[in-house]
């Protein structure tokens, strides 16, 4: 029987680290007791992309949107919602239209602004269930291109579209798939990279997680495109729900004869193998994840030749990023112009961000390339938590650059942001507030690509290594004037010379807060004072005297005993057992303490 | 190996089962009064009686849904068609075989059945 209602559980991993596996079971005892199994269909489904109010559970088909529900929630959703058709509000997403109904949930401020292209099936289908990836025409742009297109009349579609790259370098991905086609050799391949690896991005992750067949059927058209017959995902072993669906996508699409020789009988074959990574950031390179895949050592190789030419087993080889394929699809069954139509001159189509940091909304969001950072932050994003000001926003992970508070009516698009010193990246979007230190931020980042250099070129393997050490001279308080100078000259140097991706971007990060916030940089070195009041070697923790009352709160947090003072008295910080954990300030109620 | 036709059979079957998920304002909404009144008065096979005529149908752009006690407890089972663009008709005292009467006359013809709405029962 036609089920009346659909109860969709996010089973992203935010979510279920959320325990959305148990909210999964407890509305299959609740559903059960009621006696509404037959009725009411219960799926797991990828991410919503509001990671920020999850748990999230949608009931259709009234659409209503459910958040931060919990085990104990479902029975009344169960009991209200389903059996007497009464939301419960008190767990509803909500807001309001002027006269007080309820709005769409399309009609939020965090989903209004987006444009879900690539993201289109997360958050609605199983992607458990190869049945309901076909629903929303599953496999039948792989049909189109194999009965009414050449490979080349493919590529040119693709071409035409505009895409670029969404794994960071924005390079045409039309070309790239023409270079492909172009060498001649009799075996090619196809990869797909999954290794994300930035701090703070998921995009690639969600999909995977949300819609695996998108990305197989991409696969399989560049396949058919290029003249190859095998494609490889690589993912890293720390995406297990990815992995997983990925695994469960393939078999079922094996099973279908969607996947295999003579597929549906249009005398095509293609297959695809999982390759697991280890999680080193490194490997997300291209030329290191071909070695990868091999078996070898995780490290990249002279360019050219280019992986177009000579990649895996020495083969041409097509190798694109998640996000990437999946707007292969849409392209095909909409049509380049349609694809085009979106975005900015040089950048077409919609962008997948994951917003993190300072920010309301923490989440998933995917947007039309040319939408400006004020309108993610202030409008999607919901702005940022506790009335702090907006200071920068980070893209582009430990690759990428900072985008200070004066840019953030930037036009989000590859060349922008490549013009004001950061790049696109594969999307991560970090977002700063006024108490984050900027040289700290940049340690941070450099902290991370020091410890991934794989170790083959010594620019990055040293290079990055002494730009540290002048970093944490800086939050030190022991770097000087020259310091400076000869960071920025090392940045360069680095850039220069490294032999891959990681190395030639690791300084940027470094690179764009000296351009945007050399101040805080002189700050340190000169007043040896951390302004945002991060880095602790520069801060001290004072009382004054003016202001406390001496209600010994202070006396009472503090986890070292370093405060002492009798009541009603002004107390005072011994400096020499302090060890600046913040303790006493939280608690002060008059703001005596400063720092 | 599944065949082209195969696929297609999935798609079309697919489509009319998963069709309740993403509104369009351009759907047919038939509530059924769900509350401990409409319940005890008979309203789950009345709703059943509907979501079964609309699958046997192939009705994709019909959306069936529930609501509370609107007050009219007497009445129940109570259920509503709204047809975009028109007046919502409110069916009162629904049994299965006038649900399925009301689907065939009113959703699908557009003819409403005023016997079982409120004036049509004190006429």
């Amino acid at each position: 029987m036609l089920e009346r209602a659909h109860i969709l559980v996010c089973g992203g991993t935010g979510c279920t680290s959320g325990n959305s596996n148990k909210i999964y079971s407890e509305f299959q005892t609740r559903l059960k007791e009621q006696g509404l199994e037959s009725e009411v269909k219960l799926i797991m489904t990828g991410c919503f992309g509001l990671c920020a109010r999850g748990p999230i559970v949608v009931v259709y088909p009234e659409g209503t949107f459910y958040q931060h529900v919990k085990v104990e929630d479902v029975n009344e959703i169960v009991c209200e919602h389903i059996l007497k058709g009464r939301p419960v509000e008190r767990l509803l997403h909500s807001e309001k239209e002027e006269d007080g109904s309820l709005k769409a949930i399309n009609e939020t401020a965090f989903y209004k602004r987006q444009k879900r292209v690539v993201l289109r099936n997360c958050g609605i289908i199983n992607p458990e269930s190869i049945d309901e990836y076909l629903a929303y025409d599953g496999y039948k742009a792989y049909e189109k291109v194999v009965t009414q297109m050449t490979p080349q009349g493919v590529i040119d579609e693709i071409k035409k579209s505009g895409l670029r790259g969404r794994g960071g370098g924005g390079f045409s991905t039309g070309m790239k798939w023409q270079f492909a086609h172009d060498s001649v050799s009799d075996i090619k391949y196809v990869v797909c990279n999954a290794d994300e690896g930035d701090p703070g991005a998921f995009m690639d992750r969600s999909l995977l997680e949300g819609d695996p067949h998108a990305v197989i059927e991409a696969m399989m058209i560049a396949g058919y495109a290029i003249g190859a017959k095998q494609g490889y995902i690589y993912v890293r072993a720390e995406y297990p729900i990815a992995v997983q669906r990925l695994e469960i996508a393939i078999g079922q699409a094996r099973e279908y004869g969607i996947l295999g020789k003579n597929i549906m009988g249009l005398g095509h074959d293609f297959d695809i193998e999982l390759r697991l990574g280890a999680g080193a950031f490194v490997c997300g390179e291209e030329t290191a994840l071909l070695n990868s895949t091999e078996g070898k050592r995780g490290e990249p190789r002279q360019r050219p030749p280019f992986p177009a030419v000579k990649g895996l087993f020495e083969k041409p080889t097509l190798i694109n990023n998640v996000e990437t394929y999946g707007n292969i699809t849409q392209i095909i069954l909409n049509g380049a112009d349609w694809f085009a139509s979106m975005g900015t001159e040089k950048s077409k189509g919609t962008k997948v961000f994951a917003l993190g940091g300072k920010i309301n909304n923490t989440g998933l969001v995917e947007i039309p390339m040319g939408t400006t950072l004020r309108t993610i932050i202030e409008e999607i994003g919901g702005g940022i938590p506790n009335g702090k000001k907006f200071k920068a926003a980070q893209t582009g992970g430990p690759s990428g650059g900072c985008i200070p508070a004066e840019l953030i009516d930037t036009k989000i698009d590859y060349d922008n942001l490549i013009a004001i010193g950061s790049m696109m990246g594969s999307g991560g979007l970090i977002v700063m507030d006024e108490d984050n230190c900027m040289v700290d931020i940049a340690k941070f980042f450099l902290e991370f690509t020091v410890d991934e250099s794989c170790g083959k070129c010594t620019p990055c393997r040293i290079g990055n290594k002494r730009l540290y050490e002048m970093l944490d001279s800086v939050t030190k308080g022991t770097a000087t004037m020259e310091d400076l100078d000869k960071m920025e000259q090392l940045c360069y140097y680095i850039k220069e010379n490294s032999l891959c991706g990681l190395g030639q971007t690791a300084p940027n990060p470094v690179l764009s807060t000296l351009k945007y916030f050399r101040d805080e940089y002189v700050e340190h070195v000169k007043n040896k004072r951390c302004p945002a009041g991060v880095c602790k070697a520069l801060v001290s923790f004072k009382i004054d005297p003016a202001l406390c009352i001496g209600c010994t709160k202070c006396k009472r947090n503090c986890p070292v005993n370093a405060i002492s003072g009798e009541i009603k008295q002004p107390h005072v910080i011994d400096a020499s057992k302090c060890i600046k954990c913040g303790a006493c300030l939280q608690g002060c109620p008059k703001n005596a303490i400063v720092r | 190996m599944k065949t082209l036709a195969e696929l297609q059979a999935i798609r079309d079957r697919m489509k009319s089962q998963m069709a309740s998920r993403g509104t369009d304002a351009d759907d047919i909404r038939i509530v059924v009064g769900m509350a401990t009144c409409g319940i005890a008065a008979g309203a789950r096979p009345v709703l059943n009686a509907i979501v079964e005529e609309v699958e046997n149908r192939k009705l994709t752009n019909v959306k069936v849904t529930q609501t509370g006690c609107i007050g009219m407890c007497k009445l129940e089972p109570l259920v509503d068609v709204i047809m975009p663009g028109s007046e919502k008709v409110t069916y009162v005292h629904v049994t299965p075989e006038k649900a399925r009467r009301i689907i065939a006359s009113h959703v699908v013809n557009g003819n409403v059945v005023t016997e079982y709405t409120v004036d049509g029962e004190k006429a």
